[in-house]
């Protein structure tokens, strides 16, 4: 977080003055480890076993925070007798397929529910390498529907109640298995073990921080669900000082989800419909909409989204244009879409800030896709190498691209940077903050929401008279921003108000004004409030000192302005805090409200002891105590029955590219991550001739593929070239000196890169059995002051089934001495790798 | 008034020791506090932002993440990496364990056997702005002044280049630019302390680990932070060029350390290189005077 997060790290330095303890757990000893109380290294791609680990300890100790565990998680709901565990099954849950490599979910329902029948039919887009099927991105944010509400056992001692399932599930994962699968001695593990749970309960809160090392894994879905487990188990979501805090990799990626730029998301998480499926608006809202939460009201929040788009045109009798919208035909995911482009399905594509050139897993499938394309739009800052690589990529260097026969053309558009315009940053705690524009773009350079307004006028223009239906989207597209100054600069303040939506009386302020009959519209229904009255919250900027410590008068935080969500957990069943010191959102009795420093994220008069009528609908099915009010049954799930592709409950499976086999079942790796073998992207074999592990990383100061850095002088200069880091021992193994060269080498290809050799890097022992681990930064690439090698080249496409991440946190190389070969001999080194290694070759000869 | 400009010791009031009249500003000056510093080095881009100092060139040092090297013409600020193996990861894996109650068992010797715990010290170093400045001392043209803030700065337009200041300043801190000639070093941000504004560096760091102030008030606050630090069990952590006794009557811009100066690439004990000079000066004069001496009873010798 120090490494990459320096300005959010303030507020840890903070915490840690007034007496947190941190802790700090990765492969690798950073800047944050400098500042930690506690450093804890652990092999690459296995922090499942350490969090299991500490869920092991919790529950066989019993630190559980009993009293939330049985109000507000699923601990009590008892599950079918045909739910076969992986420790039953050795690896495997039931419902496997071992044909389509995939699950049906149905025997992990609740007993007496019915089964998910949105996992079911979602899983049936099957793209051209099964499995890859559409995950549970595509549920919103609820997750999946469950049938019913569970039977439960507050006693917590049924066989088959979710506790006792998730306690034999952990069990045998135990200090020694965590030394022998993570390489973290007992004793360490034991220190940080008790501190958490020492440090959870009624009078204190943990929170745990994560970014793309926790993300980025065949099993990236299931890392942050074991700490969710962990956390709801110690009492910890909803409360002050506590939660599982996802670090985004840069400024509005929760935004960039929020208003996704993902494929299988419309705003606010609502999921895109399917083609062929998804026929008509009531179809829709009936098959995804969860019947209790507030999910219940979706159909409220579509047609919404759909008159702020087509307005007068989305009217009742042509479902509010609902047709308009695009629909999935598989995955369209970053990965495929580039295999799209390969085969030559993908006929052109816009890079927005984006350098897939350098920073995305094998980076030369991504510029082998990009040389198959009839157009390519790169905009960005700076001549990145996704804008050049036709003419000085690796590939022509090889020999295995010639620039006259790259028939994609390239347009580069140069763009105005965040001080050149104005707009919101969404941080990773919801708050939208607003920029102001410091300096007018230079030249050329403008931002993007003038390129896609102007780019949108201009294509409505070249629609005018056309009766095709299919131009009718876009003809009648709402698409009249006003624009400002000798630019024609589009007002973000304006798209901002259309976000946030108007009803009859205006500016709306809040999304259970959203009503489904086309009488308010409104961009995004968790931003709705943003604007509320005319005025832009996002830009509030109250002084610290002149308002409560929970700041509401900072900027604005979705949905409704509140700061920490499901806070009403922070008070017992009953509405009382569970302890004065750690009071947040409690029940007043002579107010008949919840009242506190936030808003509570409830229904604010609904009393605790509020039962629901049988057959109750969307929010008015949850109970009084029901927290996690976006989930059909209001509790948090510690055993998730529907809505994951890769089983109910998160299990150690090996990185898909791994020294060493699964110590806990015979099932190695997630049997249902995503594989595409084939050229240009081979697989490492578990042979010994990729003996080390090796991760991939960011440095303070760089920033992402480099396009924001490695032009700066003043930032170059501070980490002026790409370099691997080696712990001292593997530098002796392989005759590594500092500050010489060595390569890195993977079955896709060679890179070299300057030796740092440090004891910030260790060798894991790992009982009786040594794991060397090989670091690297993954900003460089040829273009800029500060350059090398990408090591994104060594990387494989192998995806995490739910949400197609790709594994770029833990692979396998070789590492030796010297500098890599250059022009074709590259591709004879690296096939000679593949020939030891029994994989096919790929150099033309 | 005392017609000696004093070189060394004791001086509470450098700005008013310049000339300056006595409602001058406050001494201002920066607390390094590096227990805290991360190590991002917004400080060192932030000063060359405000400053306009050139980048000094691509060039990887392999000293930890350092690329910067030390301290110069072209980097005012410099942080300093240091790695260092330590015995035990419960005790020192932090650069300031906090000595919290300890949690669980004692520790197993087994831990501190594998010797496999790491400290990571970072230090961002600036120009010290002495109080006793050899480097103002040694100055013919009078570009390097004292301000009414009691910082030291080189005037860019007076310095000619002679490169005296170089070898008198005990830190090594400035340096001559090439292709100039001139000496360059921090100014404190001289242009925004007049408009009321903290130096760049200190208004950049994330951390507080850089604190600008009140040079007073600064050693107060180094004080109560070093006793929180001491109680709270790290024992080697220390002030360094706050003492107004020491051999330049103590740094405008100080330090609390968690090893010895030399770590950090610190001298130990730093003298104001003009100390001797009246010294010097007298021996000098003597020797003239005796030599002098010499040469007239010579020829006086010569007459008889």
């Amino acid at each position: 977080m120090a490494e990459c997060h320096p300005v959010g790290f303030q507020w840890v330095i903070e915490a840690r003055n007034r007496g947190a303890k941190v802790i700090h757990v990765d492969p690798r000893f950073t800047r944050t480890s400098a500042m930690a109380n506690e450093y804890v290294p652990l092999r690459a791609g296995t922090d499942i076993a350490f969090l299991g680990g500490l869920i092991n300890y919790v529950l066989s100790n019993e630190k559980d925070f009993r009293e939330y565990l049985i109000a507000y998680t699923n601990a009590p709901a008892i599950l079918r007798e045909e739910f076969a565990d992986t420790e039953d099954l050795d690896g495997l849950f039931s419902g496997f397929d071992p044909e389509t490599l995939s699950y049906d979910p149905e025997t992990w329902a609740y007993e007496g529910a019915e089964a998910a029948p949105a996992a079911g039919r979602r899983s049936d887009i099957v793209g051209d390498s099964p499995p890859e099927h559409s995950g549970p991105d595509q549920y919103g944010s609820g997750g999946a529907t469950i049938g019913a509400k569970p039977k439960v056992d507050p006693s917590l001692r049924h066989p088959r109640c979710v506790y006792q399932v998730l306690k034999r599930h952990f069990s045998r994962y135990t200090p020694e298995l965590v030394e022998e699968v993570c390489g973290v001695p007992p004793e360490h593990f034991r220190r940080v073990a008790e501190a958490i749970t020492e440090n959870s309960g009624r009078e204190r809160t943990t929170a745990f921080c994560y970014s793309v090392g926790w993300t980025q894994h065949t099993v990236g879905v299931q890392y942050i669900r074991t700490a969710s487990i962990l956390q709801a188990l110690l009492g910890n979501i909803g409360r002050p000082g506590g939660g599982i805090l996802a670090l985004r990799g840069h400024a509005s990626i929760q935004g960039s989800t929020d208003i996704p730029t993902l494929y299988n998301i419309l705003p606010g998480y609502i999921p895109m419909p399917l083609a062929e499926h998804e026929l008509d608006l009531d179809q829709f809202v009936q098959e995804d909409a969860g019947q209790t939460g507030f999910w219940g009201n979706m159909r409220a929040y579509l047609v919404s989204m759909l008159k702020a788009w087509w307005g007068a045109a989305a009217a009742e009798d042509n479902d509010f244009c609902f047709d308009y919208l695009p629909r999935l035909t598989g995955d369209h995911g970053t990965y495929q879409t580039v295999l799209n482009q390969i085969s030559g399905e993908c006929k052109g594509y816009f890079l927005v800030g984006e350098n897939p050139a350098v920073g995305s897993a094998n980076a030369k499938l991504q510029r082998l896709g990009m040389s198959n394309l009839d157009w390519l739009v790169v905009r960005d800052l700076q001549m990145i190498e996704s804008a050049t690589f036709w003419k000085d990529g690796p590939e022509i260097e090889s020999g295995e691209l010639r620039t006259e026969e790259i028939g994609t053309e390239v347009f580069f558009l140069p763009a105005a940077a965040h001080t050149e315009k104005e707009g919101a940053f969404t941080n990773t705690q919801r708050l939208l903050q607003w920029h102001h524009k410091a300096v007018e773009p230079p030249g050329e350079a403008r931002s993007d929401l003038w390129f896609f307004y102007h780019l949108g006028r201009v294509i409505q223009r070249k629609l005018e008279g056309s009766s095709e239906p299919r131009d009718r989207p876009l003809r009648e597209l709402v698409w009249d921003y006003p624009c400002e100054g000798e630019i024609r600069e589009p007002s973000a303040e304006a798209v901002l108000a259309e976000i946030n939506g108007r009803g009859p009386d205006g500016p709306l302020s809040m999304y259970t004004q959203l009503a489904d009959d086309g009488s308010t519209s409104c961009g995004c229904w968790i931003y709705c409030g943003v604007y509320a009255d005319g005025h832009n919250h996002a830009a509030n900027r109250q002084p610290g000192s002149e308002q409560s410590w929970v700041a509401p008068g900072w900027a604005w935080a979705w949905p409704d302005n509140r700061r920490i969500l499901y806070n009403r957990a922070s008070a017992d069943p009953a509405g009382r805090p569970w302890s004065e010191r750690k009071r947040y959102i409690w029940w007043s009795d002579e107010q008949r409200r919840w009242v506190g420093a936030d808003k509570p994220d409830f229904e604010p008069t609904k009393a605790p002891d509020y039962t629901p009528e049988p057959g109750a609908k969307a929010q008015d099915a949850l109970a009084g105590d029901n927290p996690f009010i976006m989930q059909t049954d209001g509790r948090a799930w510690l055993f998730a029955p529907a809505g994951l592709l890769d089983g109910p409950l998160p299990t150690h499976y090996e990185p898909h590219e791994s020294p060493v086999a699964n110590p806990l079942y015979g099932q190695g790796q997630n049997p249902t991550r995503q594989v595409f073998d084939r050229k240009y992207n081979r697989y490492n074999p578990p042979d010994g001739v990729f003996p080390y592990v090796f991760t991939t990383y960011r440095l303070t100061e760089h920033h992402t593929a480099g396009g924001m850095s490695r032009d700066l002088p003043y930032l170059s200069e501070l980490q002026p070239e790409f370099f691997c880091e080696v712990s001292p021992e593997l530098a002796t193994e392989r005759e590594l000196e500092h500050l010489g060269w060595a390569t890195i080498v993977s079955a896709r290809t060679a890179i070299e890169a300057r030796v740092l050799v440090t004891d910030r890097i260790r060798p894991l022992r790992m009982r009786g059995r040594t794991v060397h681990q090989v670091g690297l930064p993954y900003h460089w690439g040829p273009n800029g002051l500060s350059t090398g090698d990408a090591a994104n080249e060594l990387l494989s496409v192998v995806l995490d089934p739910n949400v197609h991440i790709q594994e770029a946190k833990a692979a396998t190389c070789d590492i030796v001495p010297g500098r890599r070969p250059r022009g074709e001999s590259l591709q004879r080194y690296v096939d000679s790798y593949r020939r030891r290694a029994g994989i096919p070759e790929e150099a033309d000869r | 008034m005392s017609s000696v400009y004093r070189l060394s010791g004791l001086l509470a009031d450098p700005a008013g020791e310049a000339g300056y009249r006595d409602d001058h500003p406050e001494r201002v000056g920066f607390f390094t506090d590096t227990s805290v510093c991360i190590g991002c080095k917004a400080c060192e881009v932030a000063c060359k932002e405000w400053n306009l100092v050139p980048e000094q060139g691509l060039d990887l040092l392999g000293q930890s993440y350092d690329n910067t090297g030390a301290l110069g013409a072209d980097s005012w600020r410099h942080v300093a990496f240091i790695e260092q193996r330590v015995p035990d990861p419960s005790v020192t894996s932090s650069g300031t364990d906090l000595g919290m109650p300890g949690i669980g068992a004692p520790e197993q010797p087994a831990a501190a056997e594998e010797g496999s715990g790491m400290r990571w010290l970072m230090s961002s170093d600036v120009c010290k702005h002495c109080t006793h400045a050899a480097c103002l001392d040694v100055c013919p043209t009078g570009s390097l002044f004292r301000t009414e803030f009691g910082t030291v700065v080189v005037q860019e337009d007076i310095c000619n280049g002679c490169g005296y200041c170089i070898p008198a300043c005990p830190y090594g801190v400035i340096g001559q630019r090439e292709g100039d000639g001139r000496a360059w070093k921090c100014t404190l941000c001289y242009d925004r302390l007049g408009d009321g504004l903290e130096p760049a560096c200190a208004k950049a760091c994330p951390t507080d680990s850089i604190q600008f102030g009140d040079l007073d008030e600064l050693r107060e606050r180094a004080d109560r932070r070093l006793a929180e630090l001491h109680q709270d069990g790290v024992g080697e952590a220390r002030l360094y060029g706050r003492d107004p006794d020491d051999g330049v009557g103590g740094d405008g811009a100080f330090f609390l350390l968690l090893d010895e100066p030399e770590v950090y690439g610190l001298p130990p004990d730093p003298v104001v290189t003009t100390r001797d000079l009246p010294a010097m000066w007298k021996h000098a004069a003597a020797a003239a005077a005796s030599v002098a001496a010499t040469v007239v009873l010579s020829f006086l010798g010569r007459r008889r």
